[in-house]
This record gives structure tokens, sequence and C-alpha cells, in this order.
């Protein structure tokens, strides 16, 4: 799970690359991500929040972040509890 | 993460939008980025070690730099206003490279050294057509995606290196993905070797903002781009936005309406003329950024509000902020350093240091980082108290007369309240009794008389301390600017020595 690198959600579309990682198993959708994705999991009614395109995902101790590049029908989790979205102060354009 | 990937993204989710406009030419991100994964084929096949581009702006610039991520080579533009020796030895550095450009130039001067070189129109020809293979393992990003030799207004250049994770933190940290309307456009017309160059590529496809290049710039044709273009935004440096307000002042005809904000950077902005621009363009939102090549570009910024707040202000303090670059991105640490490094306070001038992800603070020969991974920037200035960052100039334009510190700015602004002088550069000259002194290089305003030089030092004892006073005042037709209106302090040293 090393920063850069792309993984798939199993049980939607969403494709997210990490960011930053220190531990723990990646899930979307209530099922684990996988650098292959497409297993054909079922979406979790509980885990079933979407993923947005360019948003970062964070968890509350700012152990992780994801950056969707790919949306999808399932919500982002790590170890089962759910990421929220990074807010980010908007700037103007300074180039 | 590949600076490539902010591309790939644009394109995934609009694939057919106009990301470029170029000579006439409309390119989608598609196109973009089809073009770039067949770039990435080129140069793999050249085998070379760096993607060089000695050319102005154009899709082929915009194709080289995200084909170079792709293939995982460093991304090299070079200045071509430089003269053939200097420019031959930047080669040198970077052999075997592919360089997209002028061919002939590489063959006069470096001929020998291994490059492969494609002029403009074959490069981006030779990408489009370049059959990219749908199972192609793109470069992680993990290395340098970037780099850049330094102007050099003090010494040789350095080749400063932005790896990959620099500018995509600079970028997510600051742009948010997808966040212009279709209506959005910006105007770059800054050199494509220029850290504000490649900024302004990469956060205007993250934003789907489309760029207007501009490859060469002149007052006119960027008013008539704006207009023609309907152009939103734009990134200026002080000179550039001088040399429009004359055009328009001459009566260059352009519907500029549409131009929502104008953020500048890249060089002292003179208080008088961004005074004159608020009061011209009184719908534009105008920001000042501050960065520097080793920073990925802006870590700080002076918002339009704060402008219009400054120039409508009558308390001092805040409209003095119009001099200044506004607060540190949210996104950085910024400090400021006496010469033992100890952190100062308010109001207290030192040097400028920095840390975040978007700092590299690399060359290619040595890190500049300190142990805890700050960089110091060699920018003097210091923070107000209310934390916005004032600059002073470059801590190695700062004249050590006696061993007290003197920054040229301080004078400078005071010479220039004088209403006969146009332009004016305090340099050290040599000293026997101080080691150094202060040196006053002036310009006079066109239909004034020349003022005594016991009259600018007169000016500069009422506002300043005695130490202060030059030593030396001469007056020149112009002072030496390079192209981006950088003050080139080492030639006014030759020109008062002279």
């Amino acid at each position: 799970m090393k920063p850069g690198s792309r993984i798939k959600s199993n049980a939607c579309d969403t494709e997210v690359v990490i960011i930053k990682y220190t531990a723990g198993t990646i899930q979307c959708g209530g099922a684990d991500m996988s650098e292959a994705g497409g297993g054909g999991a079922d979406l979790s009614a509980d885990f079933a929040g979407g993923s947005i395109m360019g948003k970062r995902y964070v968890d509350e101790a700012g152990t992780i972040e994801l950056l969707c590049v790919k949306p999808g029908k399932g919500t982002l989790a790590l170890d089962g509890a759910a990421l929220v979205l990074k807010e980010a102060k908007p700037l103007p354009a300074s180039d | 993460m590949n600076i490539a990937l902010l591309l790939e993204m644009a394109a995934d989710a609009a694939g057919d939008r106009v990301g470029l406009v170029c000579d006439g030419k409309r390119w989608t991100y598609g196109e973009l980025i089809g073009a770039a994964r067949g770039a990435a084929e080129l140069i793999a096949d050249s085998k070379a070690e760096f993607v060089a581009l000695l050319d102005e702006s154009s899709e082929a610039s915009v194709i080289a730099m995200f084909g170079a991520a792709l293939a995982g080579v460093p991304y090299c533009p070079l200045n071509y206003r430089l003269a053939d020796a200097d420019l031959g030895a930047l080669l040198g550095r970077i052999a075997p490279a592919l360089v997209v450009g002028d061919g002939e130039r590489v063959e006069k001067l470096a001929g020998g050294q291994g490059h492969t070189v494609y002029p403009r129109g074959e490069f981006t020809l030779a990408a489009l057509e370049a059959v990219a293979n749908p199972d192609a393992v793109y470069d992680a990003g993990e290395g340098i995606a970037i780099q850049l030799f330094t102007s050099g207004t003090t010494a040789a250049p350095k080749a400063a290196i932005l790896q990959h994770s620099n500018l995509v933190s600079y970028i997510l940290g600051t742009v948010e993905f997808g966040a212009a309307d279709e209506a959005e456009a910006a105007l770059v017309s800054v050199p494509p070797y220029h850290i504000a160059g490649i900024a302004a590529i990469a956060s205007s496809i993250y934003a789907q903002r489309r760029i207007v290049m501009l490859p060469a710039f002149a007052p006119d044709g960027w008013l008539k781009l704006v207009d023609a273009e309907k152009v939103t935004g734009a990134f200026v440096v002080p000179t550039m936005l001088s040399r429009i307000i004359h055009a328009m002042d001459k009566g260059v005809h352009a519907d500029i309406s549409s131009l929502r904000s104008i953020a500048y950077g890249g060089g002292k902005m003179p208080l008088e003329l961004i005074h004159r621009a608020l009061d011209l363009f009184p719908e534009t939102g105008f920001t000042n950024a501050y960065g520097l090549t080793e920073t990925s570009s802006t870590v700080a910024l002076l918002g339009p509000d704060e402008h219009r707040a400054a120039h409508r202000s009558d308390d001092p303090r805040v409209r003095a902020r119009l001099a200044s670059v506004g607060i540190p991105l949210p996104t950085i640490e910024l400090e400021i350093r006496d010469e033992e490094g100890r952190v100062l306070g308010p109001n207290q001038p030192g040097e400028i240091y920095v840390r975040g992800d978007q700092v590299s603070g690399q060359y290619r020969e040595r890190s500049a980082l300190d142990a805890e991974g700050w960089f110091p920037t060699r920018d003097a200035g210091y923070l107000d108290e209310d934390g916005y960052l004032f600059l002073s100039g470059r801590a190695d334009d700062v004249i050590v007369r006696g061993g007290e510190n003197i920054s040229p700015g301080e004078i400078e602004d005071v010479v220039l309240t004088h209403p006969a002088i146009a332009d004016a550069a305090a340099v050290a000259v040599p000293s026997v009794e101080w080691g150094e002194a202060v040196g006053l290089a002036l310009v006079v305003r066109g239909g004034f008389d020349h003022p005594a030089e016991d009259e600018i030092r007169d000016l500069i004892r009422s506002r300043l301390r005695s130490s202060r006073v030059p030593e030396t005042v001469r007056f020149f037709a112009a002072l030496p600017y390079n192209e981006m209106g950088k003050l080139l302090r080492r030639e006014v040293k030759v020109m008062l020595a002279g």
C-alpha cells in the first residue's frame, strides 16, 4: 500500500490513488479494495454513500489519505470505519 | 503519484472538453493525454535521460511535460534566450536528451552530445502518430518530474529539481479538481521554463480551466487574446502588467470585460502600478503570489478581497498590505530566522524559511534543506503582527556596511518617492572604510531634470539612518532587467564600478 499506487473497489467502479497510508485494510462498498479490483462483491447497504471524482478522503486520526480517481457507488473505509471528505479551503488561482 | 495523473483525471472526467487553445488550434483533454502517451513511447525509444524544451510555449510543451512524466524522464525546459555559450553548457549537463524545438541551435551548440532532436511540429505529429501500447505500464511517479535551471541572476545556474510528489502536493493542496466552469479560461503568457509556466499548466488542467496560450508575450496580443477567447483569468509578471496598461493608455482597443482575475508574481510589484491597476480594472480580483522554483511555485498569497480592502483603506497598516505578499498557504509552514537560525517574532526582518510537501529544496548537486526539512529561501523579509509576509529582497543582496545589514529595498522605496526618479537600484559598492557601502543607480523620469546628487542624499537622510546614505550616486538611461522583469543586480554593480 505504497503512496502513489492505485487500488480498485471490488464492489463498485471506485478507484483511488493512495496519498498517505499507515496501517489497516482499505475498503470500498463494504469489501476490501485490491490492485486488480472487479471482484464482483456485493455492495453493502451500509457502505453505499458513493465516492466523488477528485475528492480526497481521510480518517479522523489522519493516518490515511486517498484521492478518488474514478467514482463509484461505494463508501470508502478503513478497517470498517467510513472515511470522510478532506475539506480544503478554496484559494484564488495564483498561477 | 505521477503528475500525469492530473491530466489523466481531467481526460477521464471530461475527455471531450477543450483543455488548451494555442495558435488557433483547440485540444481536448482526451487529445492531450493521447498525445502525451504517444510522446512517452518516443521518449522511451530515444533512451534519453532528459526531455528538454528549447522553444516557446505551445501544445508541444504540454505534451512533452506529461509525456516525459509518463516515461519517467525528467522534463527540463530551457531558456531559449540564453547566450550560445551558456545554453551549450546547460545542454551538456542534460545529455543525452530528447530536445523539442530549435534543432539547428542544438546541432550548432551541442551537435556531438548525443541528443535526439524534434522540431516543434514534428514532435507533435510524431506524438499523435505513435501508437501507445494499451497495456503500457507508466512510471509510478516516485522520482523527478521537473528540472529547472535557476535564472542565475546572482550566480551560475543551479539545477533545481522537483519530485512528482512536490508538484502533486502543491496541486492537490491548492486546486479543487474540476472546479472551473466551462466558461473559465486562463491566459498563460509566462515562458515555459519558468516555474509559474509549469504550475499554470498543472493547476489549470486539474481545475479543468481551459488554457489559452500566448507563446510570446506582447501587450497588444495579450489584450486581443483576452477579447477573442473571453479569457477569465491570467498570470502576469509586474513588467507585463505595466506594458498592458501602457498599451491601454495608448488606445489599443479590446473588450476585456470577461477578465475576472489577474494573478501576479515573479518580481516586485511597484505600489503605484498596482494602485493604478486596481483603479483601471475595478471588477477584477487581483492575487499576489509569492513562490520559488524550489517550492513548486506559490507559498504565500494576497487575495482579491485583501487587495480591495488595502486599496480603499485609510488605515496605514491595512493600506501597507498592498506591498505584502499576503499570508502563507495553510499547507506549508513559514518562519523568519536570524543569521544564527533563531526564529524571529513579528516585524523582525530575517531570512524566510519554508517547509512542506510541496517544498523540494533540492538541486542536482545537493540538498539545501536543513536537518528538520526546512528550506532557506535566501529571500529576506518579515511577518507583521497579523501574519502578512513582506519581502525585502534577496538575502544575498543585503549591503553589509561596517557590520550593519542594509536591505536595498528600504533605500529604493524612499528614492522612488522623489517625483523625478523613475527607477532605482541600491547595491553594495566596495568601501575602504566600511568594507561595503551603498551605491545607488537611478533613472530620471521623462520630462524631469536631473536632481542634484545631494538632493537625493538629503531625501534618504531625512527618512532613514545615516548609514543608508549612498556613497555613490549615478544616473543611467535604464537599469538592466532579465526577460521576467528581475533586476540584474550583478550588472548594476558593474555599471557603478565602470
